[in-house]
């Protein structure tokens, strides 16, 4: 799905991520964890295109293409989601109607018949259930007085009505309550599939009890210092990092 | 009296074709009957003779005219631009073929229609869908009203002012210039002396009028200001939607555009006073496009009154520009909502007054102004509470949205309170287009340019809900095209 090859990226001139290489199959689930500031929110930013960012090394390739040479638009119509991590508020901007227009903009870009109101209205309320998302939250501004916990959950609603080849969720478990976050992992895992590409970004293992990852990273020091199953996770809630560190740096 | 002389012929511009940015920057190749540039008292004279006036409104022309000497143009408003010479306009200028006046549509000249057609307003009653009336005012002379029947059928009147003022001489008298003086200010003063004509409408006592009705301004000739006058009374209990709309061509030089609107509404009436102002906004150096003077203002002279204005204002180099309301009789309500668009290098300077004197009288403001570009705008807007107006209450909110780093907004509030069981509410913001917003959009898979109208047409939509359901359509259209090219 996605190669990353010793991707070095700088903001504001100061190094942050340095060399990273990471490969992620179809259909595979990995997670993210590491210190704050360690840069995941970068590297998620990165594969989705924004602004800032300045690549000064390495190359990243999504389904066989240059992904740095994508739009950040281009990239959506190609399959990559960003949950974010703090989701912005648009005033007056109708959380459908901004949906629906990326919706519509990708099926023009693949020669595909654009849905009326009344089919997507369909689509919509499908998966406003799928993550118990009420109704008048489809008729409210994006994001417009959302709860934090709303947010996120709205986060993983698009990713359902958008369909992505390759989601980042960057830290969608943060906020939530107990009994969002189980809503919300049951609705990624009723996403997964043999061709989407899943990555989380958390700092919970908890997270990783309902979605079960295939590969966890440990992010730090801007590099994937340690990967392994989803044992790791386990040792990282009990440890923390600094013997990931510590055994990296000899 | 001086003779028409320049029967000029106007020519077709070479950009016939406009450019995108300003779709309606065509010219007409129309004759017309144009006044040879200069302000004088025969100008006045001469007018006034062109459409067979009664006495008393030459008059009532002459003594604005006088008053007009001894004034001198305001300059207070945060706008900037050249001194206007005002013998440099020419007052009055007529499409030729409309001197002896259509009887129907189909004696109005067909290139004119087809003009109507490039601006997308269908005048033939036909092409209605929507049941609005047009009164359109091509230069200086109404073309035609549509839809006069059916309104005439309800008792509503709907003519251009020139033909009010020869066919319903008492009601123009009673009401012209009672809401706003022919000495008011300076450019209402020069309107008074030299308005070429305007709508005019009367909604009886008790009746709802059964259609939106709207007017198009259109000011084609080169070097010919505008200055059309309207009038509009809404007797007891009765209701009304209006809806201006207004373009010109793309030239070089600046063209004037000084108009008048009076509102008069009575006890428990309503008049709903809704623009989309689109005058050629001048290139992106600043050269050309319209000086906007306006002077707006409604008199809820009966109780429970309520008037509303609402505008979009995305066109013109200069805008000054304050419809008012005066809250006169127990229990009026005043609206005013507002979106202005400047961009390139317009400047605005616009906003409402409020005047509460009747008791439990009601005014809502609400404001949002974009500047692109080097776009600058001011809000200046006064709220004042007579001594004998108890329990008034204001609501006044007002936003900017600023779009790259090199245009400004101001804010300008004014108020004066001389009761106090008034209540004042007032909330500003001043926040820019987010990187972050844009990327949000974009990573969900819309394009920059798609992202920036959407997150406007947001950031406008408490006023853009206040007009009519069509003219919204327009508004959103008008705000996209407005944008093209205004970022990045
Ligand atoms: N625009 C910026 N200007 C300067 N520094 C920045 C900017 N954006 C990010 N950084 C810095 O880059 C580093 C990595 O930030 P990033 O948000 O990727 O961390 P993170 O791993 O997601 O942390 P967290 O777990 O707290 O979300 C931080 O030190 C941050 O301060
Ligand atoms: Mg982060």
């Amino acid at each position: 799905m996605i190669k990353i090859e010793n991707l070095h990226v700088s903001v504001g001139g100061k190094e942050i991520l340095k060399g990273i290489n990471l490969e992620i199959g179809d259909g595979e689930v990995h997670a993210i964890m590491g210190p704050n500031g360690s840069g995941k929110s970068t590297l998620s930013n990165v594969i989705a295109g924004r602004d800032g960012y300045e690549v000064t090394q390495g190359s990243i390739t999504y389904k066989g293409k240059d992904l740095l040479e994508m739009r950040p638009e281009e990239r959506a119509w190609e399959g990559i989601f960003l949950a974010f991590q703090y989701p912005v508020e648009i005033p007056g901007v109708n959380n459908t109607y901004l949906l629906k227009a990326g919706v519509n903009a990708r099926r023009k870009h693949q020669g595909e018949q654009e849905l009326d109101a009344m089919e997507f209205m369909q689509l919509v309320k499908e998966k406003a259930k799928l993550v118990e998302l009420d109704q008048s939250f489809l008729s409210r501004g994006v994001n417009e007085g959302f709860s934090g916990g709303e947010k996120k959950r709205n986060e993983i609603f698009q990713m359902a009505v958008l369909e992505p080849s390759l989601a980042l969720l960057d830290e969608t478990d943060s906020g939530l309550d107990i009994d969002a976050l189980r809503i919300v992992a049951k609705g990624v895992n009723t996403l997964r599939a043999a061709n989407r590409s899943i990555v989380m970004v958390t700092h919970y293992q908890r997270l990783l009890d309902y979605i079960k990852p295939d590969v966890v990273h440990v992010l730090a020091d801007g590099q994937i210092l340690k990967s392994g199953d989803a044992s790791l996770a386990l040792e990282l809630e009990e440890r923390g990092y600094d013997w990931v560190r510590a055994e990296a740096h000899v | 009296m001086s003779e028409v002389k320049n029967k000029e012929k106007v020519e077709i511009s070479a950009q016939e074709h406009a450019s995108r940015e300003y779709e309606a920057g065509f010219v007409s190749d129309i004759e017309a009957d144009t006044l040879p540039p200069g302000l004088n008292e025969d100008v006045v004279r001469h007018i006034s003779a062109m459409k067979e006036e009664p006495e008393w409104l030459l008059n009532w022309r002459l003594e604005a005219f006088r008053h007009w000497q001894t004034m001198t143009e305001p300059h207070w408003a945060h706008v900037s631009y050249p001194p206007i010479d005002y013998q440099a306009v020419s007052y009055y200028s007529a499409p030729k073929s409309m001197k002896d006046g259509p009887k129907s549509l189909d004696e109005v000249d067909p290139k004119l229609l087809e003009t109507y057609a490039k601006l997308g307003i269908p005048l033939r009653e036909q092409e209605w869908l929507a049941g609005v009336a047009v009164d359109a005012v091509f230069d200086s002379v109404s073309v035609a009203t549509t839809f006069k029947g059916k309104l005439k059928d309800a008792g509503v009147i709907f003519c251009p002012i020139s033909e009010a003022v020869r066919d319903y001489p008492e009601l123009v008298q009673k009401y012209l210039g009672t809401v706003v003086p022919a000495g008011d200010n300076y450019f209402a003063a020069l309107n008074s002396a030299v308005f070429t004509d305007g709508s005019f409408v009367y909604i009886p006592k008790g009746v709802r009028c059964p259609m939106e009705l709207s007017t198009y301004f259109r000011i084609n000739a080169m070097n010919t200001g505008q200055f059309e006058r309207t009038l509009i009374i809404a007797d007891e209990r009765s209701y009304v939607s209006y809806l201006e709309g207004c373009t010109a061509p793309q030239r070089d030089e600046n063209q004037l555009h000084a108009a008048v609107v009076e509102l008069v509404a009575m006890d428990d009436a309503q008049i709903k006073y809704s623009t989309v102002q689109n005058w050629y906004p001048g290139d992106e150096n600043g050269i050309g496009g319209i000086y906007n003077f306006v002077t707006k203002r409604a008199d809820c002279r009966g109780h429970r009154a309520k008037v509303s204005w609402t505008q979009v204002e995305t066109g013109s180099a200069i805008t000054w520009k304050y419809p008012s309301c005066v809250l006169r009789g127990d229990h009026s309500v005043g609206e005013f909502y507002s979106v202005a668009l400047t961009k390139m290098c317009q400047q605005a300077d616009t906003g409402t007054k409020m005047i509460h004197i009747g008791k439990n009288t009601r005014s809502t403001i609400v404001s949002k102004g974009i500047s692109a570009g080097r776009g600058n705008q001011s809000y200046r807007g006064l709220v004042k509470i007579g001594k004998d107006a108890d329990n008034a209450r204001n609501y006044t909110q007002c936003d900017s949205l600023l779009i790259g780093d090199k245009s400004g907004a101001h804010t300008f509030p004014y108020v004066e309170v001389k009761n106090a069981t008034a209540t004042m509410e007032h909330e500003a913001t001043t926040s820019k287009i987010g990187e972050d917003q844009l990327f949000y959009c974009q990573s969900r898979g819309i394009s920059e340019e798609d992202a920036v109208n959407m997150i406007v047409n947001g950031f406008c939509k408490d006023v853009f809900n206040e007009l009519p359901m069509e003219f919204a359509v327009e508004a959103n259209r008008l705000m996209e095209v407005s944008l093209e090219g205004a970022v990045g």
